[in-house]
């Protein structure tokens, strides 16, 4: 009895999960200009997204400020994770652990608004940046930062200090350490942090829209922007397309996961048996 | 020759070392650990904190006729300040900001309950379910998380309209005469805003729940606590973290939202992200917006404090 109980929430919690997701997907083939009305099957609304020229020009705007946030995110993430792991005392320690959590904890709203004024009072002092690119950019560098910070941490918490130790014992210096123990252990955390940012740059609407100038608009600004005015079917078949490639890498993703995990367990598995012969 | 002007050669010489005593010192300043530390800490200041010192130096000044008047202002080679609390005097005699303050936490509260009610059973099935289905189950859950959240936000839009997907389905099923009025209220802005953070309340959960020691739930049953006993005195409590934890997660994102009170919200379900959004693009009032934002941070602040006493060695551990 209340197994089936425990069963039937669950998979109520995942229809209520999945049905938007899943109805976005089917009338995405529907031949309609209304989107909740069902005509009948068709492409249409995939070869209008080809002639598309908006939404193909923030597509591409999108990828390229995802891919440079992901990389920027990793590199002060990591840092900021770094010196908070390894270092536990230092002036301003306190202080720099809240402004590493602060963009965590405030929406995005106060996020946005705050680095835009901040960019102002700079634009008026140094003549640059111009709100484009590069101040989307920043924006969503910051929340990246903060994200990359956690997951980055996260993996170093579990890290067994005495590898370290060891490679020091064995003479490594510590960039050394850094280069040939942290840093390959620490890499699969590295690209699920870069995926995470990426994907967080890829969807945010409100730092954009706050940091971006004329001639800027990022995809999720577009489709903002289409949603408010109400229903728009090409905004099914951007949606189809994110999902398919979502779906696509997570797969990928997981199948390469698995794999590497088994040829690990194998190679533990052979040097234990040389151990013991 | 010129050189006597500067003394003896033993006066360079001692000046030279204390030259390269300086650089030494500045070379160990430059050097790995204060580097290290000073490049995340220069960005996090120029991206955190001088932003938020940017906001509240704003809030206190006063919307002049094209521009803000800045705060600090030199006359006669003094700088001089001119606060002005005009922003936060409105805001304070407002009752339209009062108002949305409020109903902006009143739908956060709700949308936190309801992810509560409904996401610790998940979770607590999902920590009981075979070991073997964790995983899949887990990674059912944070799916949505990488499909955008503005179009899953839009798909509810689609479904909820009155000639929408839910009310076509029922009017032709026979179960209703005439379309629901399920959108642009604050129920569609409460089912949006539970369906996005619902694994940010399942997540904390599971985890604390999946560690939790069974040994305890059959202590409480050989004592003689029925189930429901066990759960409120045994469950419950072991798992208090993770419920706030959860809790938190969904409270402070939900009191800020922009998009869904945008996009599922109508006009009457006030929310203060919204309003400090058409402050800043559609009225034009940095000052305004910037006191709305001081305001919104400190009803943030509370609850935070309330999170970090509970979770600070928990995050500490963590980064």
């Amino acid at each position: 009895m209340s197994k089936i109980f425990a069963r039937t929430w669950l998979i109520m919690v995942y229809l209520f999960l999945y049905l938007p997701i899943v109805t976005l997907v089917i009338y995405s083939f529907n031949d309609s200009p209304l989107v909740s009305i069902w005509s009948q099957a068709s492409l249409r609304w995939y070869s209008a997204l080809a002639n598309d020229r908006d939404l193909i020009a923030s597509v591409v705007l999108s990828f390229k400020i995802a891919l440079m946030v992901g990389l920027l995110s990793v590199l002060f993430g990591t840092l900021t994770a770094f010196v908070l792991s390894k270092y536990k005392r230092f002036y301003g320690r306190t202080f720099f652990f809240s402004m590493a959590t602060a963009p965590l904890v405030m929406p995005d709203v106060i996020v946005g608004l705050s680095l835009l004024l901040m960019l102002v009072s700079l634009q008026h002092w140094l003549g640059f940046p111009e709100r484009g690119l590069l101040t989307i950019l920043l924006g969503h560098a910051l929340l990246g930062t903060a994200y990359a910070a956690v997951v980055v941490s996260s993996r170093l918490k579990e890290m067994d200090v005495r590898l370290d130790e060891a490679a020091m014992d064995l003479g490594c210096k510590p960039r050394q350490v850094f280069r040939f123990i942290t840093f390959p252990l620490i890499m699969p955390s590295l690209i699920s942090a870069f995926l995470l940012t990426f994907t967080l740059s890829f969807d945010d609407v409100v730092l954009a829209s706050f940091l971006s100038g004329p001639g800027y608009s990022t995809l999720p600004m577009v489709i903002f922007s289409r949603a408010r005015l109400g229903l728009n079917p090409s905004i099914n078949a951007v949606a189809a397309v994110t999902i398919a490639v979502v779906s696509v890498a997570v797969i990928v993703s997981s199948i390469y996961h698995v794999r590497t995990q088994r040829k690990r367990d194998h190679e533990i598995a052979m040097r234990y048996s040389d151990g013991s012969q | 020759m010129e050189w006597s002007g500067l003394g003896s050669v033993g006066s360079i010489s001692a000046f030279w070392s204390q030259l390269v005593v300086i650089i030494n010192h500045f070379k160990k300043l430059l050097s790995g650990k204060s580097l290290l530390i000073s490049l995340p800490y220069l960005w996090l200041i120029l991206l955190v904190a001088i932003p938020l010192l940017i906001v509240l130096k704003i809030s206190l000044s006063d919307m002049g006729p094209t521009s803000v008047t800045d705060v600090l202002s030199w006359s006669q080679g003094w700088p001089t300040i001119k606060i002005n609390f005009s922003s936060y005097l409105f805001l304070a005699s407002d009752q339209l900001y009062i108002d949305t303050y409020l109903s902006s936490i009143k739908y956060a509260l709700l949308t936190t309950l309801i992810c509560l009610v409904v996401g610790f059973p998940f979770a607590y099935f999902m920590a009981r379910a075979p070991k073997y289905l964790q995983p899949m189950l887990l990674m059912l859950i944070m799916l949505p998380f990488w499909t955008s959240f503005l179009l899953r936000i839009y798909a509810w839009k689609t479904l909820l309209v009155s000639n929408g997907i839910i009310n076509n389905a029922l009017l032709s099923l026979g179960v209703i005469n005439q379309p629901l009025a399920i959108m642009n209220n604050s129920f569609s802005l409460v089912l949006g805003m539970v369906y996005s953070y619902l694994p940010f309340m399942i997540l904390p959960l599971y985890a604390n729940l999946s560690k939790l020691d069974l040994r305890f739930l059959e202590a409480a049953a050989d004592l003689g606590a029925n189930a429901f006993k066990t759960f409120w005195l045994v469950t419950v409590p072991l798992s208090k973290a993770g419920i706030i934890a959860g809790s938190m997660l969904v409270f402070i994102p939900a009191v800020g939202e922009y998009v869904i009170p945008e996009l599922l919200g109508g006009s009457d379900t006030l929310m203060i992200g919204r309003v400090l959004w058409d402050e800043f693009f559609a009225n034009n009032d940095w000052p305004m917006a910037s006191a709305v934002a001081v305001v919104m941070m400190l009803l943030i602040l509370l609850p935070m404090s309330l999170l970090s006493r509970y979770q600070s060695e928990q995050a500490e551990s963590k980064l």
